[in-house]
């Protein structure tokens, strides 16, 4: 069953295409990764997809509900979380409150209940503040809960920000170059992590990555992106051997060469 | 000299508390709208004067219909200050509304231009009701308050003088205090001054995380102009009469009380404000003793601003401020 449709998606900055009539199915509880060189279209394909961005022509559906013209905080609401390729954690800010910000649309309390700090409010805040920690230990970070975000390791802050994105109960999560920097050691915690995330949060992931090893492994269908264009897709193993995907990446006549 | 100076001290401490406490209150809305938009709202101090207004109507209207006398004078104060400050918090909200949001986009000069506009209108929009109504612009409301308390604060230590106040100097602190402890817990401890912090850090990430950008810097608006409106009241109800230029020279104030403490840093622009007013009283109290009678009281703004200067060169971020990083 699929969970998100993605029509005919174009996207034009003025004269210059970053996305050319993309579409692509997700299977619910599926890992998809997007790839392709820099400058393919991917973080442009994903803004599409949060809102951050409206395409100018094509259809997104989710649960077979249109995102086209929700806002980025409405398209969160409907269940799409994500990370960032350059982290974007709200540094100045404890490890803590980052994932209780993530959890912003399911702390009920009114304003009226907060300005007479009613009982229930209160429960609630604590109610929240135990599952942030539960998503905190989740991912390891338990003990730092105090500290402020910018203060973590890199690989730490790439954790927080996916614990983050879990505290908004997403049914599709998209993880941006979650890879990035990390040494194998810690790719192959992600990894792992990623899997784990996948089956107890009944989740779908989509993830952009350069690193191959890490996609190879861990996804199911890969869809592949060159100047804006899908230009393949399917499972790893097609894709692996797939002359026109080796072209994009190593040029014309790597094939022949090879 | 030394002595002279020290026997001010405890009337310095309580004048300078009260002043600073309501230059606090109001840099609060400079600098949560600063955090957030990185807008200086200069139509704040006219906020602030609108609801001085509006506390002094609705007190005249009250005594018109024979309630000042009857209901004790803390209860109508109370009453007063709820009715001003959802009154202003909605003209605050209504002002980003119509007036900054359509050009957050613009450059940053524009929304600041359209802000002194703003705080034009509002002056005289106020100026003309007030002379429709009671055909003059300068406005004496009545007075709640009368009572006088006296500190012996010679009891404590010989060389101390007596303190005394106006019992509604001693509400216009405790009020202050109270809005600004409020304030804190709610920016630190509940759900919406959360959402608020991290639309200040980074909005378009707050947006993905749930939050609706737009309700927070509503929501902003509402508070920030809420609490400036009821300092109005207070200033209302502690000196007296008023007129709609009031909000300049205290906006004026209240503004460099948040830059001393560091624009954009809620807890500094509680400090800068209180600190602002000490060191303004301490000036009025003892310049003329202090330079050998040359400059007078009425010298205790550049006083006060020479130090905000020589504060600023050393720490131009402010007391409570980070110094600026590029973003990455």
């Amino acid at each position: 069953m699929s969970i998100l449709e993605v029509q005919n998606l174009t996207k034009k900055f003025g004269g210059i295409t970053a996305n050319q009539d993309v579409s692509m199915t997700v299977e619910k509880n599926s890992i998809t990764a997007v790839i392709g060189p820099n400058g393919a279209g991917k973080t442009t394909f994903f803004n599409m997809i949060t809102g951050v961005y409206q395409p100018t022509t094509g259809m997104i559906l989710l649960e077979n509900e249109k995102l086209i013209g929700l806002k980025p905080h409405e398209v969160s609401k409907k269940g799409i979380a994500r990370t960032f390729q350059n982290i974007r954690l709200f540094s100045e800010m404890s490890v803590l409150e980052n994932v209780l910000v993530g959890m912003h649309t399911h702390i009920k309390a009114g304003l009226v209940g907060i300005l007479f700090n009613l009982p229930a409010i209160r429960k609630e805040e604590k109610a929240s503040e135990v599952k942030a920690y539960q998503l905190l230990e989740y991912v390891g970070l338990a003990p730092l809960l105090n500290e402020k975000a910018c203060n973590l390791s890199y690989g730490a802050q790439r954790r927080l920000e996916i614990a983050r994105a879990l505290a908004a109960k997403p049914k599709v999560l998209l993880l941006d170059e979650p890879a990035a920097g990390m040494n194998p050691k810690e790719t192959n915690e992600l990894t792992q992590l990623i899997k784990r995330i996948r089956h107890e949060y009944n989740l779908t992931v989509i993830l952009i990555e350069h690193d191959m090893k890490l996609v190879m492994e861990i996804s199911e269908h890969i869809v592949v992106l060159d100047h804006g264009e899908k230009i393949a897709e399917g499972k790893p193993e097609d894709i692996r051997n797939n002359p026109k995907v080796i072209e994009a990446y190593l040029g014309t006549g790597a094939v022949q060469a090879g | 000299m030394l002595n002279e100076i020290l026997q001010t001290i405890p009337q310095v401490v309580i004048d300078g508390l009260t002043l600073g406490a309501v230059y606090a209150v109001i840099a609060l809305g400079y600098t949560m709208v600063y955090g957030i938009l990185e807008l200086i709202n200069f139509a704040h101090g006219e906020i602030f004067m609108s609801g001085a207004f509006i506390g002094t109507a609705i007190l005249i209207v009250l005594t018109g219909m024979g309630w000042v006398s009857a209901v004790p004078a803390i209860v109508m104060l109370i009453t007063v200050l709820v009715l001003t400050a959802v009154l202003t918090g909605l003209l605050g909200m209504g002002i980003e509304r119509v007036a900054y949001r359509p050009l957050r986009n613009a450059p940053r000069l524009i929304p600041l231009i359209t802000a002194i506009g703003i705080s034009f209108l509002l002056q005289d929009i106020v100026r003309f009701i007030a002379e429709l109504q009671k055909g003059n612009y300068i406005v004496t409301g009545p007075n709640l308050f009368k009572d006088q308390i006296s500190i012996k604060a010679s009891s404590i230590s010989a060389i101390f003088n007596d303190a005394s106040i106006k019992t509604s100097f001693v509400i216009v602190l405790v009020t202050a205090v109270i809005m600004m402890i409020g304030l804190d817990i709610f920016v630190n401890r509940t759900k919406w001054g959360m959402a608020m912090r991290a639309v200040a850090q980074d909005r378009e990430t707050a947006s993905l995380m749930t939050v609706n950008v737009n309700k927070v810097i509503s929501i902003t608006f509402f508070i920030g102009s809420a609490l400036g409106g009821a300092t109005g009241v207070l200033f209302a109800v502690q000196y007296g009469t008023i007129d709609p230029y009031i909000g300049f020279i205290l906006g004026l104030k209240a503004f460099t009380a948040a830059v001393l403490g560091g624009i954009g840093n809620i807890r500094g622009a509680m400090l800068g404000g209180l600190l602002l007013g000490l060191l303004e009283m301490f000036a009025s109290a003892n310049l003329t003793l202090l330079s050998g009678g040359v400059f007078g009281a009425e010298y205790k703004d550049v006083f006060a601003f020479a130090i905000l200067i020589i504060v600023l060169l050393f720490k131009p971020e402010g007391l409570l401020g980070k110094p600026v990083t590029e973003k990455v």
